[in-house]
């Protein structure tokens, strides 16, 4: 027989018995949906966190200091501000791998505009920090070399603090007071939005670091320095040289350790990800034995319906149908309840997710992969538990089968 | 006298019952010829079923040799057997046994959709001449259960009558039918007997069986009597002549 009329005998066999056709696959629809919702959310934060990881900048090193060892007492990163200019510079000037270097001069301020105030991050950087951190302007400039070399008092404001202090108005060319000094706002950043920690990334302002310095902290020391590598390839040779570089900068002698700690934001994510990637699985796990269950589901009524059809089989058997003919139309029968139960379950799921995603404000991805594998394993479902009953119809005596009442 | 169709020697079938074995068959000797019209008579109990059940292939003999169609069918195995009792034989059962909620002429295409033989046919319009040969050309997308007693018969003899087979084994046909439509349906039976086709039909009513042309009767799984229908009755003239007393 073909295939299209199989799975029309097989299509009109479930609308004959419509109730318990949808009972037997709604097993299937629920476990189907379970999966693509569970693997929707899944992709979803890890796709969010990968998206956050790239907010992060391109190819960053992060180098803080600390990690000093003093009389056989680790102190933890930052414990004392070992980083200075000079390391920068140094930087800048020999490391072949590293693309773009600034010193990050962190403080946190209350900042008052004309009609109103806001405490906020302030960050003294240099002008490649734009470059590292990948931070678009959506109106005026990042400040250049001149206003840092020159210790210019002007400020570039995140999206948050625009609007916080200039609500709808123009914030370009209007004046704030950072700690006593005027500045002078040059540009606003385009938003990020949240940071992988869940902080507002556009809740910050820009400063020449030079003038953060002197303007807002009064000190030499810098708690962190940023570098870009020239590519992903490059960040292990990157980090040596930085590693090497900072030791130099520092005079530490050979057996001496690291006052300093070098890292990559890629480490970080990686970790971040493997672990949603192992929530994925367990969701997707658990989901999978809904399906489970929603086969076997299959197979109890594909036995009764093998039982209750005997008579049919016996006809059939009698006019010439084959054991392998009998056997293919049941399990047809169950491979299409499954399949369609799986789109079912896909079309539930996809809708599903979308609503949740809606109403959570989670972020959810369906990829067409996930859709064929959650229809092509309903469908694998049907065979597997289709078999044993089709079998049990394939081998039906026609004589007896006729006899059935 | 046609050619031969059916050749039995010495058929035996033995069933094995507990510790007992019971001989349903005790050696049958039966010939039919292209043409023929034998209606094969007996008790129930007398092994008749059994004999249809293997001339028809849905069983195979203890012992001894049976000849269909020019094919040696005793050692044949399933798949082969199913294959035979698509191509040449055409079943018409008691209780029509036709697919529910499937419309005739569905049913009468479902031989031919088994067919392995690889021939390119137009299984739709084979079924609707089928359908039209036993009268039914007006009812081929009813279902079973849109149709009288008589009317499922004649579509279940459309199936029998699709594959063009060597012979049609009816099996009681008559028994869940009236008697005036059981005239019917044997005045069907002679009207394609007439047009050449073979037909073996089971019953044990004498008033039935007298329609055939040869009446083989069984008893206790041999043939006791085989001989040719002496006051051999015509269904259409019946028919006519019940027509005649209503009015």
């Amino acid at each position: 027989m073909k295939i299209q009329t199989l799975v029309r005998l097989a299509l009109q066999a479930i609308r004959k018995n419509k109730m318990r056709a949808t009972l037997t696959m709604l097993g299937i629809i629920i476990g189907v949906a379970a999966v693509i919702v569970m693997v929707a959310i899944g992709s979803g934060a890890r796709a969010r966190i990968s998206a956050q990881i790239n907010n992060l900048g391109t190819n960053m090193i992060v180098i803080t200091p600390g990690s000093a060892n003093t009389a056989g007492v680790s102190q933890g990163a930052q414990a004392f501000p070992t980083l200075s200019i000079a390391d920068v510079d140094k930087i800048r000037a020999e490391a072949q791998y590293v693309t773009a270097v600034s010193p990050v001069v962190v403080s946190r301020s209350q900042v008052v505009a004309a009609q109103a105030n806001w405490r906020t991050l302030i960050n003294g950087v240099d002008t490649d920090y734009q470059t590292i951190r990948d931070w678009q302007t959506d109106d005026g400039v990042f400040f250049g070399a001149d206003d840092v070399r020159a210790q210019h008092t002007v400020a570039v404001i995140g999206h948050t603090v625009a609007q916080r202090l200039f609500g709808t108005n123009e914030p370009v060319g209007q004046n704030i007071q950072i700690a006593q000094a005027s500045f002078k706002i040059v540009g606003v950043l385009t938003p990020k939005g949240q940071t992988a920690a869940g902080t507002d990334s556009d809740d910050v302002i820009f400063v020449p670091y030079t003038t953060a310095a002197t303007r807002l902290n009064g000190k030499n020391r810098i708690p962190q320095i940023v570098a870009s590598a020239g590519s992903q390839q490059d960040i292990p040779a990157a980090q040596d040289e930085i590693r090497g570089l900072v030791r130099e900068s520092h005079r530490l002698a050979a057996n001496d350790e690291d006052d300093f700690t070098v890292r990559n934001q890629t480490d970080l994510a990686q970790a971040a990800e493997s672990s949603t990637q192992v929530m994925t699985l367990l969701l997707a796990a658990i989901a999978s034995i809904s399906l489970l269950v929603g086969g076997i589901g299959i197979m109890n009524i594909m036995l009764v319906s093998v039982t209750e059809r005997t008579r049919e089989i016996g006809i059939r058997l009698a006019i010439g149908a084959r054991g392998s003919d009998v056997l293919t139309q049941f399990l047809v029968e169950s491979i299409v309840m499954g399949v369609l139960g799986g789109a079912i379950g896909l079309a539930l799921g996809v809708v599903g997710a979308k609503t949740l995603g809606h109403f959570t404000g989670w972020e959810t991805v369906i990829s067409p992969i996930v859709m064929l594998i959650a229809i092509g394993f309903s469908g694998a479902v049907g065979v597997f538990f289709g078999y044993y009953p089709a079998r049990k119809a394939a081998a039906l005596n026609p004589i007896q089968a006729l006899r059935y009442e | 006298m046609g050619d031969i169709v059916i050749e039995t020697r010495q058929i035996t079938k033995t069933y094995a019952s507990g510790s007992n074995s019971v001989h349903a068959l005790r050696g049958i000797d039966l010939t039919v010829r292209s043409g023929e019209f034998i209606a094969v008579m007996g008790t129930s109990g007398s092994g008749k079923s059994t004999l249809m059940n293997v001339l028809g292939c849905l069983d195979t003999p203890t012992s001894g040799s049976y000849l269909l169609d020019g094919v040696h069918v005793e050692s044949l195995d399933r798949n082969q057997l199913a294959a035979i009792r698509n191509q040449k034989i055409g079943f018409v059962f008691q209780g029509f046994n036709l697919l529910a909620r499937t419309s005739a002429v569905e049913n009468v295409q479902l031989p031919l959709l088994y067919d392995r033989s690889g021939k390119k046919r137009d299984t739709h319009a084979l079924a609707i001449a089928a359908l039209e040969s036993v009268g039914l050309g007006a009812r081929v997308d009813h279902e079973p259960s849109e149709l009288s007693g008589g009317q499922q018969q004649r579509v279940a003899i459309a199936r029998a009558l699709v594959t063009k087979p060597a012979i049609i084994l009816a099996d009681e046909p008559t028994g869940n039918l009236d008697t005036q439509t059981s005239i019917e349906v044997m005045a069907l039976f002679q009207s394609l007997n007439d047009q050449g086709i073979t037909i073996v039909l089971v019953t044990h009513e004498h008033d039935v069986a007298v329609y055939a042309k040869r009446i083989v009767e069984v008893r206790d799984g041999s043939i006791r009597r085989d001989e040719l229908v002496k006051d051999r009755r015509n269904a259409a003239a019946d028919l006519e002549q019940e027509e005649r007393n209503a009015a």
